[in-house]
């Protein structure tokens, strides 16, 4: 039976004509072109690089960089070693993305409900902001706010004072820093047990929602809780938290945490461009859930904050994800431009001033590379978790 | 008879009811809309005044810019660099040919009914720039040679964008081809590729094109700077084309791939004369979105040192003889950028509801 079956197919075609064969012989053509185009690259760099003098490893990592930068998350100073520059600028590029994507989160956010209000002026003004803002580079933003609006900004002695704690001048942006005395982590302990017993009672209240349909306020008693125990924890405490107040010392500012203008010209080009974007996609979201949807919740007589909450925002929040994590993305990456103004960004000072000091090219761009790759990898990975979660349950 | 006649009442219709369903219809609307109505009436009146009525338009001399507006006099002065760079003067008429050509292959596109204009988008996609190959640097047909660190301004934005997107277009269907392959190295490959320049900024690129280069080719093989940014902008650039149609590929239904097969089509037939026809048009208004991008994105190049717009600008405002025109050279290019992306962004929408035949779900 199994025999005649086999006997009974059609000659089987001449071997050039069998898609299977094809494809091996294809496949083995591209691997050859493909290594005989990387061996031909890595031939020319060698010998381009012997003929220049530049050494290859990642043996000037270890070496002293000797150039100071002018902003810094790590401690640094310029008797560190190139190692250590790269650890700044990518701290730097972490804190401007960090930055940019929660402010452009929520102002996208509120631009995007603003764009369907039912105020027609709100929502004019949403669409003009959007439509001006996404379709002007981001690198003229940039410059904009740099050299247009924060250059001109008055000198540190006659800074714009708000309230004797916050001080903006051309040298940036002062605001007071918190020093945290002894016995502050009396507070942090009251802050972690009291997110603890959050989490505790939404789940009991959650069961006992579904055991006997009573429900139970979890949000302001949540509110009530995080906000309660941890004052209560820093009055018993007495108080554990000094602010160092930034004043003028000679011809500049001292204490405080300071913004330069760089960081703040990024930070707010990046916010407001991706924020137009970001705008949108919330729109389109919102738009995408059926207004059979709300129809549904009304009828089941659901309160609006109610609908929102519970049928229409979880639904839109699954068409808002995926784009939305392509904004988060175009933002890190956008985070780059810092180099034009000076932030001293990964760009900027891996890339820019360590590989001209260095001149080693190649190790330099494909670390810088590398590091985009992974942050890349980072956010999606990060996304497409959260993104199983909410998606669709299909029976 | 004569109550079905009637108006309805006035409560009902005009302005006055229209400012109350549409403003006024709670309180906290009400409030709203005297909040934002006092932001916008005050910001609105002095940016107006400030770039139309107590600006200053004619003269030439920066001292002629005192009516405490904008000084329009400095764009005037600087115009020709803004458009064309370091473009010899008397050479101009090139860059200006090219110019009206490029609006004679792209304005018949946004009128519906004009006759042929779809061979009239294809001379814009072939002969174009084939004619510009030739007449903007010159050195064949007894032109005269201008080098590429003499052009500039709008010329070279728009240069840098139209061969970006012209270049990347046919790599990107190969690449994207390639990712819907069914062997599996050379989707490997091509999904690594597209990853790979889809994970990292253009600066890179643009860096990599401008340092790198030079160390992969052999001695004696080198380009200008500007065909190193060319070259970085078209590979980056092809990996998000190949994003885009690939999405037009996996658009396109199992049966008209089965259909082809049933036909007894090699793959080279099927994709060419059943498949990519029918993905492309799906795709191109997302072409023209990742032009749009690709357009605003090519002021880069100011920071590997070439003068596109913003660059020619940035490099004037500076100029101690005109003080504080940083913003009116900002506004200026802004316009440029947004009456351009606007427009191509509208252009998108209408083609997108045109073509959007209703068999989507």
């Amino acid at each position: 039976m199994n025999k005649q079956k086999i006997d009974s197919r059609p000659a089987s075609p001449k071997p050039w004509y069998d898609p299977r064969i094809r494809a091996i012989f294809f496949q083995t053509v591209v691997i050859a072109l493909v290594f005989w185009g990387g061996w031909t690259l890595v031939d020319n760099t060698l010998s381009n690089m012997e003929s220049r003098g530049i050494s290859t490893g990642f043996g000037f990592l270890d070496e002293t960089a000797g150039f100071g930068i002018i902003m810094s998350m790590v401690p640094y100073d310029a008797t560190m070693t190139y190692g250590r520059t790269f650890w700044v600028g990518l701290t730097n590029t972490l804190l401007v993305s960090a930055m940019g994507i929660v402010t452009a989160t929520i102002i996208g956010f509120i631009l995007g409900v603003a764009r369907l209000s039912s105020n027609w002026l709100v929502a004019k003004v949403a669409l003009v902001y959007v439509e001006i803002i996404r379709n002007i580079p981001l690198l003229l933003q940039i410059f904009f706010w740099y050299f247009a609006v924060l250059s001109s900004l008055p000198s540190p002695r006659q800074s714009i004072d708000v309230g004797g704690a916050l001080f903006l001048n051309n040298r940036g942006l002062y605001v007071p820093e918190p020093l945290t005395q002894d016995g502050f982590g009396l507070v942090w302990g009251a802050l972690i047990s009291a997110i603890v017993g959050v989490v505790v009672l939404k789940k009991w209240a959650k069961k006992r929602q579904l055991a006997t349909g009573q429900i139970f306020p979890v949000f302001k008693v949540s509110v009530a809780v995080l906000v309660v125990l941890p004052i209560l924890a820093y009055v018993v405490a007495g108080g554990p938290l000094e602010w160092d107040l930034p004043a003028l010392k000679g011809f500049n500012f001292g204490g405080g945490i300071s913004i330069i203008p760089e960081l703040a010209a990024l930070w707010i080009a990046l916010s407001l461009y991706t924020a137009s974007f970001i705008a949108e996609i919330v729109r389109s979201g919102i738009v995408s859930v059926s207004k059979g949807q709300t129809e549904a919740a009304k009828a089941l007589g659901l309160p609006n904050g109610l609908t929102l909450r519970l049928v229409v925002i979880p639904q839109a929040m699954r068409v808002i994800i995926p784009p939305l994590t392509s904004q988060y993305l175009n933002l890190a990456k956008n985070s780059s431009l810092a180099t034009a103004i000076g932030y001293p960004d990964l760009v900027a000072v891996f890339m820019g001033t360590t590989l001209n000091q260095t001149g080693q090219a190649v190790e330099v761009v494909a670390i810088t590379m590398a590091v985009y790759l992974t942050i890349s990898l980072l956010i999606s990975l990060l996304m497409n978790i959260y993104n199983r979660a909410v998606a669709i349950k299909e029976r | 008879m004569a109550e079905s006649m009637m108006r309805p009442p006035k409560i009902s219709i005009g302005p006055v009811a229209w400012m109350r369903q549409h403003l006024f219809s709670s309180w906290y609307n009400s409030l709203l809309t005297l909040v934002v109505g006092y932001l916008v009436v005050t910001s609105v009146g002095p940016l107006f005044s400030w770039l139309f009525f107590d600006a200053s338009f004619r003269g030439t001399e920066p001292s002629q810019c005192d009516g405490g507006g904008a000084c329009w006099l400095f764009i005037n002065e600087r115009l020709n660099f803004f458009i064309y760079g370091f473009y010899p003067d008397e050479l101009q008429w090139r860059v200006n040919l090219i110019f009206l050509l490029l609006a004679v292959a792209f304005v018949p596109q946004f009128i519906e009914r004009f006759p042929a204009r779809k061979w009239f988008g294809i001379f814009g996609l072939t002969g174009l720039p084939l004619i510009g190959y030739f007449l903007i640097p010159g050195g064949t047909f007894g032109l005269e040679v201008v080098e590429s660190t003499k052009w500039g301004g709008l010329m070279l934005t728009l240069i840098l964008a139209y061969i970006g997107i012209l270049a990347s277009l046919p790599i990107g269907i190969v690449l994207a081809l390639g990712r819907r392959s069914e062997m599996p190295i050379v989707r490997g490959l091509c999904v690594v590729f597209i990853e790979v320049w889809r994970a990292v900024p253009l600066i890179t690129v643009l860096f990599m094109a401008s340092v790198m280069l030079p160390l992969f080719l052999p001695d004696g093989m080198n380009f200008e700077k500007l065909s190193r940014a060319l070259i970085g902008i078209t590979l980056w650039q092809s990996a998000y084309m190949a994003e885009v149609i690939r999405g037009g590929l996996q658009a396109i239904p199992r049966g008209q791939y089965e259909a082809a097969d049933a036909l007894g089509l090699g793959y080279w037939k099927k994709t060419g004369l059943i498949i990519l026809p029918q993905a492309l048009k799906m795709v191109i208004p997302g072409i023209v979105n990742t032009f749009i991008s690709l357009f605003k994105d090519t002021t880069l190049v100011l920071i590997i040192g070439l003068f596109d717009i913003l660059g020619t600008v940035q490099s004037t405002v500076t100029d101690p003889a005109w003080q504080n025109v940083a913003i009116e050279g900002y506004v200026f290019v802004a316009f440029c950028f947004w009456v351009f992306c606007f427009g191509i962004s509208r252009y998108s929408q209408n083609l997108e509801r045109k073509l959007d035949t209703g068999h989507k779900t």
